[in-house]
């Protein structure tokens, strides 16, 4: 199908602003889902509060728009009713890291099949440019606005600690690398965790004096390189990009099937 | 594989919201802004059919047609 035909056209122009990465995101998600011919009524998307958690409303498949912070709680509600069913699950760095950190490091520890996006742009849009976990070190922002003295988490890091069975990270600059990797993560089995830099233009940009939404996309071709790069052995300040962890170990689903079986043996 | 022909930049006028991602990247040079900031082919003869643009678009609102789209 078309890409066209996955979204819900009625609600366009959408709600981002000019030059946002999550219009990006979206963009390679749905020729992803195109080009893995799937059919919208096997996709579930779950999200939580935010600009990404926006992205719900403009795709056409099964659709759940949920609290803050808790969309892989849903998530994992309708996966384990309901199994066979396509998981994506598209999150902000704030909702999937702040509030929604420990529903975060258990999905992952559990290897629920869901494929989890970690749309971040550094920033709480929506709320006016509030600093976020991943924010990082010495960047400003509305609440920190003698520059921010809290570090970082790394997503892959902290995802692949967690126990996510697929970690990758990738960019709105590398449209044709993040399309594959979305497409990896989807058809992978267990907890997918796919973490995007995406550009916020109006509050991490105009806070942080990093230009147009185009220079803020020069940097991610600049500032990142492949893994295991020899740039990276250079330049250790380069951001790696590609697929980190890719192993197969038992889904919870499938485990808990056998429970199941287990308790139902002799009825 | 044949050089895919162009056959037209489809563009939406009332998506596009004129961020100038895809004039920025557009390895040929092929796009621009018109003076109410949506974009254009404004060297259409120099499109070689990439589609950088169309993957990169936050709004969904440019699309290159080819010949061998039918």
């Amino acid at each position: 199908m078309a890409i066209k035909d996955y979204i819900r056209e009625r609600f366009f122009p959408h709600i981002w602003c000019p030059g946002c990465g999550h219009g990006t995101v979206l963009n390679s998600l749905l020729r992803t889902v195109s080009q893995l011919g799937m059919s919208r009524n096997e996709i579930v998307m779950v999200s939580g509060i935010g600009c990404s958690s926006r992205i719900s409303g403009y795709v056409d498949f099964h659709t759940l728009h949920t609290l803050h912070g808790r969309a892989l709680a849903f998530a994992t509600g309708v996966k384990l009713s309901r199994p066979e069913l396509n998981l994506i699950v598209p999150m902000g760095d704030g909702d999937a890291l702040a509030i929604g950190g420990n529903h975060f490091i258990h999905a992952a520890r559990r290897n629920i099949d869901l494929t989890a996006i970690v749309m971040n742009n550094r920033i709480y849009g929506m709320t006016g440019g509030q600093y976020s976990p991943l924010s990082g070190h010495g960047t400003l922002a509305t609440t920190a606005p003698y520059t921010n003295i809290d570090y970082a988490f790394d997503t892959v890091e902290l995802a692949t600690a967690a126990g996510a069975s697929f970690v990758a990270r990738s960019t709105t600059y590398h449209v044709q690398q993040l399309a594959k990797i979305l497409k990896q993560a989807i058809l992978h089995e267990g907890f997918s965790v796919v973490e995007v830099l995406t550009q916020c233009p109006t509050y991490f940009g105009r806070k942080n004096r990093l230009g147009s939404a185009a220079d803020m996309m020069e940097d991610y071709k600049n500032n990142t390189t492949p893994i295991g790069s020899k740039a990276k052995k250079e330049n250790p300040d380069l951001i790696e990009r590609g697929v980190f962890v890719q192993k197969e170990i038992p889904e919870y689903c499938s485990e808990y099937d056998k429970i199941i079986e287990r308790a139902m043996k002799g009825k | 594989m044949a050089k895919p022909k162009l056959k037209a930049h489809v563009i939406n006028r009332e998506w596009c919201k004129g961020c100038g991602i895809c004039v920025h990247f557009c390895p040929k040079s092929v796009l621009e802004l018109d003076e109410a900031d949506k974009v254009f082919a404004a060297r259409r003869s120099d499109c070689i059919c990439c589609h950088l643009c169309e993957l990169r678009c936050p709004d969904l609102a440019i699309e290159i047609e080819t010949e061998q789209d039918g």
